[in-house]
């Protein structure tokens, strides 16, 4: 009887007492979603599997955040097939350039995103719903064409690797970002391949819901097909007044059987860096050397919300970005933008000499509003660096948290904030 | 379905799917243009050196990184019959199952498939053979409801065959 989170939502929602790892279930899907470089290609498998409508249209998000404001002509098109499909279909969650957010900082805020809920995106990182205990994972276009149309979805049911974080990390700096960024060192880019990472301890339970969001995001990039918490105070508490359905959150059963347990203590961690090519390329950001920086991104659905912004303000506050560098800062959301305003943080990102967008994914994915040029060197909080991923293809892209990447916006060089 | 012969394009481990299709060119997703791109950055010859019917051979987590479909369908308008790795990443394997590239995760072939050799491969038993030496590789064989998918055609026909059921019923 005794199941992980992961197996007992997938039991749920496949109407089973229980599942064990490597079952394929057909299940129940609770939000089905897409963005405009993959929703395109979604909605013509929609018209080919002979669908007319989708299954329900307020279980299907629709979030044009990758090549917009539209890029160019082709982008535009894109976007417009998305936006026609939404009015097609009468979908209620389709957000246009202003009220449109990165995608996964978006949907949580909207309280689309619920414990124990099933959630299918075509987007890698839908796995960063995880932070809520849904169980969210990427599929490509044809998938989410298939969800669409009959609001459920084949899956392997995963085996489970549970990774215990105990501890308190001395270092003020250090938060989500590194606790991932060194969870994906120590087990590799296909380290949870095919499996699904369920987080706990103590220094868990002490990050705020953000941080969640971060190590869940990247869940990913180990090759997870899903990242997990256990819902808590903490998330039954961001998601009052946002939750646009009602949920029953969902915890494992302490007995329950995992493929692998790690435990690890964070007490003396510091800030993580990973340096190119990959995301499990991590070492410490004292260990970094002298790596001149001509770019500096802060954002995306790694780490676009508001407490990130607060922790670049933090460092940046009473310094000046290094005349070499451009820091493009990208607010992951409106809501989050306006937050940033009122607080003060944008006041000091502007006035040190940083670029604030509208939200899109950007630079991230090489898209636009930050393309580095041959050889360039990027240090940025968002999620990939592989080779290319954000311009030419003898670029370079260093993965940290926000703390790390303002203060080597502020020193031309990739550093720690403690150096400053 | 026949067996298939072809030369061999090898590449590493854990090539993801930026480097299969860079983001830049995902403002389409018409096959034929983003097939112009397929492997660029990690050959940028590839698109003009890959003849129809040629296999992409490399190591393991091949398709980590990004859910997009324009992977899978940028190798197989480039031409590639299929691929050759010792592991998948996982939505990649979805992907490349739901629009019919064949794929083969064959731990041993990876290994000793050499750049440029030829090999016939049998998708549906699962045989890569070696033609200079007639030396056989075996693939990991699909579960069975994803042989189904398969062989029904792909997720579409098979939702198409779900929803008229569901017409019926109602």
């Amino acid at each position: 009887m005794s199941m992980t989170l992961t197996e007992k939502i997938l039991a749920a929602h496949a109407g089973r007492e229980r599942v064990s790892p490597g079952e394929l279930v057909n299940a129940r899907v609770d939000l089905a979603l897409a963005n405009d470089i993959t929703a395109p290609v979604a909605i013509k498998a929609f018209r080919e599997m002979g669908a007319e409508r989708v299954f329900a249209p307020e279980r299907v998000a629709l979030v044009p955040d990758h090549f917009t404001p539209n890029r160019d002509i082709q982008s535009a098109e894109q976007a417009k097939l998305l936006r026609d499909f939404a009015r097609e279909q009468n979908l209620p969650y389709y957000y246009e350039v202003g009220r449109m957010g990165i995608e996964h900082c978006l949907i949580p805020e909207e309280g689309l995103a619920l414990p124990g809920e099933l959630i299918v995106g075509a987007d890698s990182h839908t796995c960063t719903y995880g932070a809520l205990g849904a169980f969210a994972t990427g599929v490509g276009s044809t998938d989410l064409a298939a969800a669409m149309a009959l609001g459920e979805l084949w899956l392997r049911v995963p085996e489970t690797v549970k990774f215990v974080l105990h501890g308190r990390p001395r270092n003020r700096w250090v938060g989500g970002k590194d606790y991932i960024l060194f969870l994906i060192g120590q087990v590799g880019v296909d380290g949870c391949r095919y499996q699904a990472m369920e987080f706990h301890g103590q220094a868990v339970a002490e990050l705020p819901l953000d941080g969640r969001f971060t190590m869940a995001n990247m869940a990913i990039e180990a090759g997870a097909k899903n990242g997990i918490f256990p819902p808590d105070e903490a998330t039954l508490s961001y998601l009052a007044g946002r939750a646009k359905r009602p949920f029953a959150p969902v915890h494992p059963d302490p007995d329950a059987g995992y493929a692998a347990v790690y435990e690890y203590d964070v007490t003396d961690l510091e800030p993580q860096v990973a340096f190119p090519f990959s995301p499990a390329n991590v070492r410490p950001v004292s260990a970094a050397g002298h790596v001149p920086v001509d770019q500096v991104v802060i954002g995306s659905c790694t780490n676009g919300r508001l407490s990130d912004l607060r922790m670049a303000a933090q460092v940046l506050q009473g310094r000046q970005v290094h005349p070499g560098v451009r820091c493009l800062v990208f607010p992951g959301t409106p809501r989050i933008y306006r937050e940033a305003l009122a607080e003060g943080i944008i006041e000091t990102l502007v006035g040190a000499g940083a670029a604030v967008s509208t939200p899109t994914c950007g630079p991230c994915l090489g898209g636009h509003l930050g393309i580095l040029a041959a050889g360039e060197r990027a240090v940025s909080t968002t999620n990939r660096n592989f080779r290319g991923r954000m311009g030419h293809v003898t670029s370079e892209v260093y993965l940290a948290g926000p703390a790390v990447a303002a203060a080597s916006a502020v020193a031309g060089h990739l550093v720690s904030p403690e150096e400053l | 379905m026949a067996v298939l012969t072809g030369r061999v394009h090898r590449f590493g481990d854990d090539v993801d799917t930026d480097l299969i299709i860079p983001a830049r060119y995902l403002n389409t997703s018409d096959p034929v243009e983003l097939a112009r791109h397929a492997m660029e950055d990690a050959d940028p010859a590839f698109a003009s050196r890959v003849k129809p019917g040629d296999f992409v051979v490399a190591g393991k987590n091949f398709g980590c990184g990004s859910s997009r479909e324009h992977a899978p369908l940028a190798l197989k308008a480039a031409g590639v019959a299929g691929v050759i790795a010792s592991s998948f990443a996982r939505i990649f394997y979805r992907n490349a199952l739901n629009i019919g590239l064949p794929i083969f995760e064959a731990p041993e072939a990876a290994r000793a498939l050499k750049e440029g050799e030829e090999v016939a491969v049998d998708p549906v038993a699962g045989r890569i053979r070696r033609l200079s030496t007639g030396e056989e590789f075996s693939a990991t064989p699909f579960p069975e409801f994803m042989q189904a998918l398969v062989a029904a055609g792909g997720l579409v026909p098979y939702v198409r065959r779900r929803l008229a059921e569901r017409g019926g019923r109602a």
